[in-house]
């Protein structure tokens, strides 16, 4: 096993500088989300319009490099998505992080599936799926409209 | 100190980890364990075991006598006065609870001030919060300075007519600061204030001798004592046992039960309820005597070496920040990289077989006050040698180079 199989290029640039990293203008709904056994922090800003497309998306927070990228791909991902879309990419990239199953997104462009498989390595690393996934299950509480913090432990 | 001898009394370096050899980094959150010590407990449970203290048969009475006699090694190791004054907890989280909980029960009352300090680990805090909020007590925080230590002017400070106990750490597992216990215990004693002592990395790497230190509690995790998880050790001195009401409820700690009344023994019985963890505690006895057997001024004067050879070495990579720098340091090096977040470094760190731990190490306002949300840590056990350290500097070097920093 190669560590470059997990911090890939992509992640790399992504985790060192991110997209989308601040309070986007004219979010109508945000969400928090925090790991408290490594103490990664996500706070995602949502504007959604009225037929649940994602209008614009972004993040603020600190973490390790596979949390933020993460975070930064995601938003690259799914703006401009519906929201549904969205939930679905989200169910991929969970099947490819916890059962290692191939990503091939019909909705996404080749370069977002590339983006998006860079992660998989996460896979070999349990101890890091939750840095993959923390600001996605963010998302989806801001879009829910849930207001409680999304916490890796509960 | 020959480790590779030391290595080879523990099992688990036998094996690899990602095809590489252990550099086992990470026994301040807990140590490796000798052979000795899991022979004993399968030996206990193979000819020995029984419950303690209850039963009359043979074996009840070889069990009870084993493990009485792992309360005696305990009494002589730290210099106790007597038996009674060491009380088995399932860990030294308990053990401070056992006594936040007691002491703060009887004599913590609304307006009455806890002293700690910002070096403390959760474990010597939210006992206290909760006393806190149960009594509407004040928890003060003697701050530590940017060498990572509190001085003991800071402590002197914070002491007034209201303090009623004062719980410190014997040694920082952030920082490694080396607490001045005794001479905070002679402060507090003009005051007649009791000292509680967290010595979960203390009693590890120091000596620990009650009649020296003088404080009125100490908390032992036995786990960092080479020895196996499940167990701690509570010091108290008898004139608070004797005073103090039972922690928890149950068999094993009563007298007499009767419908309207019951009436409770002496310590320590008092204070163990319930079915022990008999083979864990049996299997301490090994570890005191493994620590016994090097000697503790071996242990610490091998430490020291390796931990002044680590710094050095680490202090050489200029992207790396070492957190603290104070004057008395034991077995603890935090660290952080330039651009690297700790959890990547433990990951790549992982990968050659170094185990470090990241993370806030249970003391988020220490990592506040250092202004950082995490760091990785690596911390000394008897076992590391200067190899160990060349092999952390070199899985350092890889991070900048995956990282590109």
């Amino acid at each position: 096993m190669n560590i470059k199989e997990l911090y890939q290029e992509i992640v790399l640039d992504h985790g060192k500088n991110p997209r989308n990293k601040n309070k986007c203008v004219g979010f109508n709904k945000d969400a928090k989300g925090h790991n408290p056994l490594c103490g990664d922090k996500v706070h995602v800003y949502l504007k959604l319009d009225n037929n649940k497309k994602v209008e614009d998306i972004s993040f603020e927070g600190e973490g390790c490099a596979i949390s933020m990228a993460s975070a930064s791909i995601m938003t690259e991902t799914i703006k401009g998505k519906e929201f549904n879309v969205a939930k679905k990419i989200l169910e991929h990239f969970l099947n490819m992080l916890k059962e290692g199953s191939k990503l091939g997104i019909n909705s996404l462009s080749e370069d977002e599936n590339t983006t998006m498989m860079s992660l998989s390595g996460v896979k070999r690393f349990p101890m890091r799926v939750k840095c993959a996934t923390l600001a996605w299950h963010t998302f989806i509480h801001a879009a829910e409209d849930k207001n409680e913090t999304v916490n890796t432990e509960k | 100190m020959d480790t590779k001898v030391i290595k080879s009394k523990f099992p688990i370096f036998k094996n690899k980890i990602n095809g590489k050899p252990l550099i086992y980094l990470d026994s301040a959150n807990s140590s490796q364990k000798p052979k000795t010590v899991i022979d004993r407990i399968s030996k206990f449970y193979s000819k020995e075991f029984s419950n303690i203290g209850r039963s009359v048969h043979s074996l009840a009475v070889t069990a009870t006598n084993r493990f009485e006699e792992t309360r005696d090694l305990v009494k002589k190791f730290i210099n106790a006065k007597s038996t009674e004054e060491i009380i088995f907890t399932k860990n030294a989280t308990e053990a401070i609870n056992l006594v936040a909980s007691t002491y703060g029960e009887k004599f913590i009352n609304k307006g009455d001030e806890i002293l700690i300090t910002e070096l403390e680990h959760h474990a010597n805090y939210v006992p206290w919060h909760f006393i806190r909020q149960r009594k509407g007590a004040i928890i003060k925080f003697a701050q530590c300075n940017e060498k990572g230590e509190v001085d003991i002017d800071e402590i002197k400070k914070l002491i007034s007519n209201k303090t009623k106990i004062i719980a410190i750490t014997h040694l920082s597992n952030v920082t490694g600061a080396i607490m001045p216990v005794k001479k905070i215990v002679d402060l507090a004693n003009k005051k007649k204030i009791p000292v509680l002592v967290d010595g979960c990395q203390g009693a590890p790497h120091l000596k620990i001798d009650m009649q020296e230190l003088g404080c009125d509690f100490y908390a032992i995790s036995c786990h960092k004592m080479y020895g196996p998880t499940g167990v701690g050790v509570l010091y108290a001195k008898k004139k608070w046992l004797d005073v103090l009401p039972p922690y928890q409820g149950g068999g094993g700690m009563i007298e007499e039960v009767k419908k309207d009344q019951i009436t409770f023994p002496g310590s320590p019985t008092k204070y163990e309820a319930g079915t022990l963890q008999t083979a864990e505690v049996v299997g301490f006895s090994e570890s005191l005597k493994f620590i016994q057997d090097i000697g503790i001024k071996n242990i610490m004067q091998h430490e020291k070496e390796i931990l002044e050879y680590g710094l050095n070495e680490i202090k050489k990579n200029n992207s790396v920040r070492v957190i603290g720098d104070p004057k008395d340091r034991g077995s603890i090096i935090s660290f952080t990289i330039k651009g690297i977040h700790p959890h990547d470094i433990a990951t790549i760190l992982d990968e050659d077989g170094v185990a470090i731990r990241a993370g806030h190490h249970c003391c988020q306002i220490l990592h506040e006050k250092m202004g950082i949300a995490a760091s990785a840590r690596a911390s000394l056990g008897v076992y590391n040698s200067k190899s160990d350290i060349d092999a952390l500097s070199h899985a350092i070097k890889k991070c900048n180079k995956v990282f590109n920093t």
